[in-house]
């Protein structure tokens, strides 16, 4: 894992120092509201609809244990006991108090981690696939120029002010497990024909009220014209992005309005303008940094084991456990585990201080220190031997984190929803609740087999309904809640934008709904094919036609 | 209104004029459409231009010789593209003054010097909330920052860094 030196170490406790002199500022009239909010929000502080909450950065979702326990703590100390995981691989509190939060960063910066940049209109923290490192088909860890990108970006003197906010997401394999074609850059780190490394640039993605799938604006870019690159980009993007109306300012609008490739000859001009030697990052700093990611000290072992195999065969919820939640890991005898943090009933990607200890305590037993964090709002441990899988699991189950239903129709994704939000117009976690009863039965998850539900409590998309197998949108009509079903959304490497099935229903109406698309499914599904295949083969028609059932059973 | 700079408060020697009114007047501030006429008139005094920071940097670059100030406005202080309007006038070679004019607050005086700004003009409403004192200890709220600063010549982290390391191979 990447270790602060002493210039990383300075700039995050002037941060600190910095937000705490804003704060006062703000306090005596100093500064404005108006002049405040900026700061805050880039200081990762929301106000909510409740209270303020703040956002704490995980750069591409990697922890250590010690920075997991510090969160543990703070959240003991200065919220209710538990963390919020988001979609982008951050953690939220919801209740701290606004005078506490230079204490929270001065904590945060104690174990190396800081609030910068996790909101406002700026570059936003860099997220990751949360395999890194450790996925077979992975060409090189994206960690270490994600590092890079998270330093170059922040407090960036140019691009702190921008018409929106900025999300920046990094692969290093072949499948997307980081969503990169739904970010407003993501970055696939690729090879070229002659076997040189650089990245894949799409641009454009982004979800929100008008979603879009990133367009490629670079198929191979050399890897050390990286920084120049981005800094070119990033000027078109801060002197042409529009500035007149939010909900048109992020750069996909830009792309969208004037096309891909006016978009990239303007990028390429400012390029072939800029003066490489003062924007290049060093070759040796990239190296730097990637010398923090070097595999830990595996052992050398056969690439099954037979206490593992024969745990399996004497356990069947155990076997189902690691059918959906371990993923097979690079190094022989190793597997990656993810850790549901999606318990029946729980609001999703929810943890408690107690379960974020136990989950630290595991990674220290079990996987050198190291956790991640998925942009489905699980945790990982990415460096288990197969052979402590079972010890593993029983663990995990009595701190309640045993759910064997990763990738499952239970593995919901959510946003906060109207619980918390002030930008909510209607709720999500109960939804997500109400669907995971209903779909609780281990077996019965099993044979529907890999489903995406993904639900967002207003039309910022927060909870990537647009990219969900299923989306559920939360919307208010008429002073009530209801809930825009859509179908076929994709957030993989076959990216696609759902769509919309039919009339709003009401939430009681939910469950049933997703039900009756369950049942088409299973009713037209062909051997070994799984519901997003199958609803590419099918169509929406029959999907439709079942849900307009449910939705004339719903009406009023 | 308020000019502040990297010592504290500054007198603005330009006199902002419209209309060709700059007989007898040693610095003027002109707007960036009133150039010619004022070129036209002739005589040694130095010309500040005040741009929209809509302005594409081709129709003020190349910047002529007798131009000795840029003002870029900001409307207002969430609005960033003057700070890359700056940027792209310091990469094309501009050496002369440029003016940040708008309500920028004390800790955006960090960026704007480090994107090239020698001065900012503030409305003087904002300069009494926020004295020149917070705005000197806001332009030095960091050690260090991973990117260098124009106008005060600090390297970045990253540079830092690469120096440590050409250091290290000497």
């Amino acid at each position: 894992m990447y270790r602060y030196d002493e210039f990383d170490e300075a700039f995050v406790r002037d941060r600190v120092a910095a937000f705490r002199a804003q704060v006062e500022r703000r306090l005596s009239g100093s500064l404005t509201e108006d002049e405040f909010k900026p700061l805050r929000l880039k200081n990762g502080v929301y106000l909510q609809l409740h209270a303020y909450m703040l956002r704490i950065a995980v750069p591409y979702g990697t922890l250590a244990s010690r920075q997991l326990r510090q969160l543990a703590l703070i959240g003991e100390r200065y919220d209710r006991g538990y963390g919020h995981f988001t979609t982008r691989q951050n953690l939220q509190f919801n209740w701290p108090k606004l005078r506490d939060i230079p204490d929270i960063l001065e904590l945060l910066a104690d174990v190396e981690m800081h609030c910068i940049q996790t909101s406002g209109n700026c570059i936003r923290n860099v997220t990751a696939d949360p395999f890194a490192g450790v996925a077979a088909d992975e060409i090189e860890d994206p960690r270490p120029v994600a590092e890079l990108i998270r330093q170059w970006s922040s407090a960036h003197p140019e691009f702190d002010y921008l018409p929106r906010k900025f999300k920046i997401a990094v692969t290093g394999a072949n499948h997307d497990r980081a969503a990169i074609a739904a970010h407003d850059i993501g970055l696939q780190i690729v090879r070229n024909d002659i076997g040189a490394v650089g990245y894949r640039l799409l641009v454009g993605g982004g979800l929100g009220r008008t979603p879009m799938i990133g367009r490629e604006l670079r198929a191979f870019l050399p890897k050390n014209a990286l920084l120049t690159y981005l800094t070119a980009l990033m000027r078109v993007y801060n002197l042409e992005g529009r500035r007149d109306n939010k909900y048109k300012a992020r750069v996909k609008i830009l792309v969208h309005e004037i096309g891909i490739a006016e978009f990239r000859d303007r990028v390429e001009a400012e390029f072939a303008g800029l003066d490489r030697a003062a924007h290049d990052a060093d070759p040796a700093e990239l190296a730097r940094i990637a010398a923090y990611f070097a595999p830990p000290a595996y052992e050398k072992l056969p690439a099954t084991s037979p206490a593992f195999e024969s745990a399996q065969r004497a356990n069947p919820i155990f076997a189902a456990w690691v059918e959906a939640n371990v993923f097979a890991h690079r190094q022989p005898g190793y597997a990656a585990v993810t850790i549901s943090l999606k318990g029946i009933g729980d609001a999703p990607g929810d943890a408690t201080s107690a379960q974020m200890r136990a989950v630290a305590d595991l990674a220290d037993a079990h996987s050198f220190g190291e956790i991640r964090v998925t942009h489905a709002q699980n945790l990982v441990l990415p460096n288990v031997k197969q052979a402590d899988l079972f010890a593993l699991w029983r663990k995990l189950g009595e701190a309640g984190l045993a759910e064997g239903n990763v990738g499952l129709i239970t593995d919901i994704i959510c946003c906060p929803g109207l619980d918390y939000c002030s930008l909510a117009t209607a709720r999500s976690i109960p939804i997500a609740q109400s669907i995971a009863r209903r779909f609780a039965a281990p077996e019965r998850q099993r044979e529907i087999g890999p489903v995406s539900i993904k639900i967002s409590g207003c039309i910022n998309a927060c909870g990537h309904h647009h990219v969900g197998h299923i989306g559920i949108l939360g919307l208010e009509k008429r002073g009530e809640e209801s809930y825009q079903i859509t179908l076929g959304g994709d957030a993989s490497k076959n990216a696609a934008i759902g769509e919309i099935i039919g009339p709003g229903i009401p939430a009681d109406a939910v469950p049933d709904a997703v039900e009756r698309l369950v049942a088409v499914y299973l009713a037209e599904r062909q051997a070994g094919e799984d519901f997003i295949a199958a609803v590419r083969r099918l169509g929406l028609a029959p999907f439709r036609a079942a849900f307009a059932q449910e939705a004339r059973h719903a009406a009023p | 209104m308020p000019l502040r700079n990297i010592s504290g408060e500054a007198i603005d020697p330009y006199q902002r004029v419209a209309g060709g009114d700059i007989a007898g007047r040693s610095h003027v501030l002109v707007p960036l459409a009133e150039l010619d006429a004022v070129r036209a008139v002739g005589g040694n005094r130095l010309i500040g231009i005040e741009v929209a920071n809509t302005t594409k940097p081709g129709t003020v670059l190349p910047v002529p010789d007798h131009v000795a100030l840029i003002a870029i406005v900001f409307p207002s202080f969430s609005d960033g593209r003057g700070f890359s309007l700056a940027k792209c006038l310091r990469n094309a070679g501009f050496t002369g003054i440029l003016r940040a004019v708008g309500p920028l607050i004390a800790d955006q005086f960090g960026y704007a010097l480090a994107c090239g700004f020698d001065e900012v003009d503030i409305p003087a409403e904002l300069a009494a909330r926020q004295p020149v004192e917070i705005w000197l200890a806001a332009a030095q709220a960091y050690r260090l920052t991973y990117q260098a600063s124009h106008q005060t010549g600090a390297p970045g982290i990253l540079d830092r860094r690469r120096m440590a390391r050409a250091g290290a191979c000497l």
